[in-house]
C-alpha cells in the first residue's frame, strides 16, 4: 500500500465532469435539435472567427478535452465494475482513445 | 472444531440485481455518450480546420435522421449526468460557513442557476 | 391458530456442509417483533443449533448485521410488520466469507480499521501540563456525524466494490479515518494517507452510495470518501509542486 497517484488521472475527470454537466447539454442542444431545426446555422465563418482567436481556442478544447477524459476514465472503472477487467488493456482503449480525441482537438484547433 | 469458512462469490450480473445497482450503472454509461458526443465534437472541429465544404457537409450530417437521433439519445443521457452530478456534489463539497452548514439543496440549487447562465451565454454565443 | 410467518435462512455447518442451504421455519407473527426476536424464538423453540449474533437489540452494538430480502439490516431494527404476508428470506451479509450459519468471518475488516490509525495522531506532542486539548462546539460539528459509525459492516455488504475486490480498505474504515482526518486536535492524515490514499483505499470507490444509504446511523461514508478524494487529491498536487514541503 503506498500513496496512489490516481489523482493525476481523477482531477480532469472531475473537471471534466462538472464541465460536461454545465456545458454539454446545451452544447447539444444546439447541434441536435436547434441546427437540424435550422433555428441556428453556425455559419463557417463565425464559428472559424470564434476559433482564431486564441481564447475561443481554449474554451472549445476545454469542452471538447474535459468531457472526454472524464468519459475515458470513468468507462475505464466502469469496464471493471461489469467484469471486463482493469489490466492495461482497458486502460490503453480508454485513455488512449481520450487521448486520440484531445490530440485531433488540439491540432485541429491550432490550425485554426 | 474446525473452520472452513465459505467464499460466496459474486456474479457477472451483479449490478442487475437491485434496482440501486440498476440506476448506478445507467449513472455511470452515461458518460459513454457523453465521450461519443465529444468524438462527434472532434469531427467537428476537424472538419472546420479542412474548410467551408467540409463544414458545411459536417453540419448537413448533424442534421440527418440518424444525426439528430443519436444526438436526442446523448441529450438524455448528458442530462441525467448533469442530474446526478449535482446531486452528488453537496456530499463531495460540503460548505460551512460560519459554523452553519449550507443545506444541500442550495448548493445544488446554485449548480442549476451557474447550468442556466452558461446555457444562456451560449446560446447566445452560438447566434440564438 | 395465531398468525404466523415463514422464514428462508441460510444455513451452513462447516463440519458437515459443502456448501449453504436453505432451511424454512413458521414463527409467530407480533406486531411488535423484529426479525432479532424471530431468530431467538427459533433457537428457543425450533431449533437450537441456528447460530447468529446479536448483543444490544437496539442498533447501537453493531453484531447483528444480516441480509434480509437481500438488502443489508440490522435484525434488531428490521420489523416483522414491513414483510407480512411474505417470506423472509435471511442470509449471512454479502461480501464476507461465512463461519457458521449467519456469522461471517470480519477478521479482514479489523485488519483494515486498524491500518487507518484509528487514532488522535496530535500535531505536537504535548505534556500533561500545558493542559487539555480545547475545541468549539464549530469544530465538533466537523467530524461528528463520522463518530457515529457502529461497525456493523452493512456498508460493506452493499458496496459493490468491496464485493468486487477483497483489498478495498471500505467504507466504514475509510469514514472513520475522514473522522481524524476532520478533527481539530489532529494532525494524522499525512501518516494515514498511505492507506487511505492508496489504491486500495479510497481510490477504489466509483461513489455507487449504496454505503451510506443502508448506513442505520446516517454516518455518510460515501461522502466521507469523496471529501478524502478531493483532500488527497490537493496534498497531491502539493506534493507535485514543492515535494515533501506540507508535511
Amino acid at each position: 500500500m503506498a500513496r496512489s497517484n490516481k489523482p493525476m488521472l481523477w482531477l480532469p475527470f472531475a473537471g471534466g465532469g462538472l464541465v460536461a454537466a454545465l456545458v454539454t447539454p446545451v452544447l447539444i442542444l444546439i447541434t441536435g435539435v436547434l441546427v437540424p431545426l435550422g433555428v441556428l446555422h453556425l455559419r463557417y465563418e463565425t464559428i472559424a472567427a470564434f476559433t482564431h482567436n486564441p481564447i475561443g481556442k481554449v474554451v472549445l478544447f476545454g469542452a471538447v478535452a474535459l468531457p472526454a477524459w472524464h468519459a475515458a476514465h470513468r468507462l475505464r472503472m466502469t469496464a471493471h465494475d461489469l467484469g471486463l477487467g482493469g489490466g492495461i488493456a482497458i486502460k490503453g482503449a480508454c485513455y488512449g482513445m481520450a487521448g486520440l480525441l484531445i490530440l485531433a482537438a488540439a491540432g485541429a484547433l491550432i490550425k485554426m | 472444531m474446525s473452520r472452513r469458512p465459505y467464499v460466496r462469490r459474486v456474479p457477472r450480473s451483479w449490478w442487475l440485481h437491485k434496482p440501486r445497482y440498476v440506476l448506478y450503472m445507467i449513472r455511470e454509461l452515461t458518460s459513454l455518450f457523453v465521450g461519443l458526443y465529444c468524438a462527434l465534437l472532434v469531427v467537428g472541429l476537424v472538419r472546420l480546420a479542412q474548410g467551408q465544404a467540409a463544414w458545411d457537409g459536417f453540419l448537413a450530417a448533424l442534421s440527418s435522421p440518424l444525426g439528430v437521433a443519436f444526438q436526442l439519445v446523448c441529450l438524455v443521457f448528458a442530462i441525467y449526468h448533469s442530474v446526478t452530478w449535482f446531486a452528488l456534489t453537496p456530499k463531495a463539497m460540503p460548505l460551512v460557513i460560519k459554523d452553519q452548514p449550507v443545506p444541500g439543496i442550495v448548493i445544488v440549487g446554485a449548480h442549476y442557476v451557474v447550468w442556466a447562465a452558461v446555457s444562456i451565454v451560449v446560446l447566445i454565443g452560438a447566434g440564438i | 391458530m395465531s398468525e404466523t410467518i415463514a422464514l428462508e435462512v441460510l444455513r451452513y455447518d462447516p463440519e458437515t456442509d459443502n456448501e449453504p442451504y436453505c432451511q424454512s421455519y413458521t414463527v409467530p407473527y407480533k406486531e411488535e417483533w423484529v426479525l432479532l426476536d424471530a431468530l431467538n424464538y427459533i433457537k428457543d423453540n425450533l431449533d437450537a443449533t441456528l447460530s447468529y449474533r446479536w448483543s444490544c437489540r437496539m442498533a447501537v452494538c453493531g453484531s447483528c448485521g444480516m441480509m434480509i430480502n437481500n438488502e443489508p439490516k440490522l435484525s434488531c431494527h428490521t420489523f416483522l410488520r414491513d414483510y407480512r404476508g411474505g417470506v423472509i428470506r435471511v442470509e449471512p451479509l454479502d461480501h464476507f466469507p461465512i463461519e457458521r450459519d449467519l456469522v461471517i468471518v470480519m477478521d479482514s475488516f479489523m485488519d483494515k480499521l486498524s491500518s487507518v490509525k484509528p487514532y488522535l495522531i496530535p500535531k505536537q506532542e504535548k505534556p500533561l501540563s500545558a493542559g487539555e486539548y480545547l475545541q468549539s462546539p464549530g469544530e465538533l460539528n466537523v467530524f461528528h456525524q463520522y463518530t457515529q459509525c457502529i461497525n456493523c459492516l452493512l456498508c460493506y455488504a452493499a458496496c459493490p466494490q468491496c464485493g468486487l475486490s477483497g483489498d478495498f480498505v471500505g467504507p466504514a474504515a475509510l469514514a472513520l479515518a475522514h473522522r481524524y482526518n476532520l478533527d481539530s486536535r489532529d494532525g494524522g492524515k499525512d501518516a494515514r494517507a498511505e492507506v487511505v490514499a492508496s489504491n486500495e483505499g479510497i481510490w477504489e470507490c466509483t461513489f455507487v452510495g449504496a454505503c451510506s444509504q443502508v448506513c442505520p446511523k446516517q454516518v455518510d461514508p460515501a461522502a466521507a470518501i469523496q471529501q478524502t478524494k478531493i483532500s488527497a487529491s490537493v496534498d497531491w498536487l502539493k506534493d507535485l509542486l514543492r515535494p515533501g514541503a506540507h508535511r
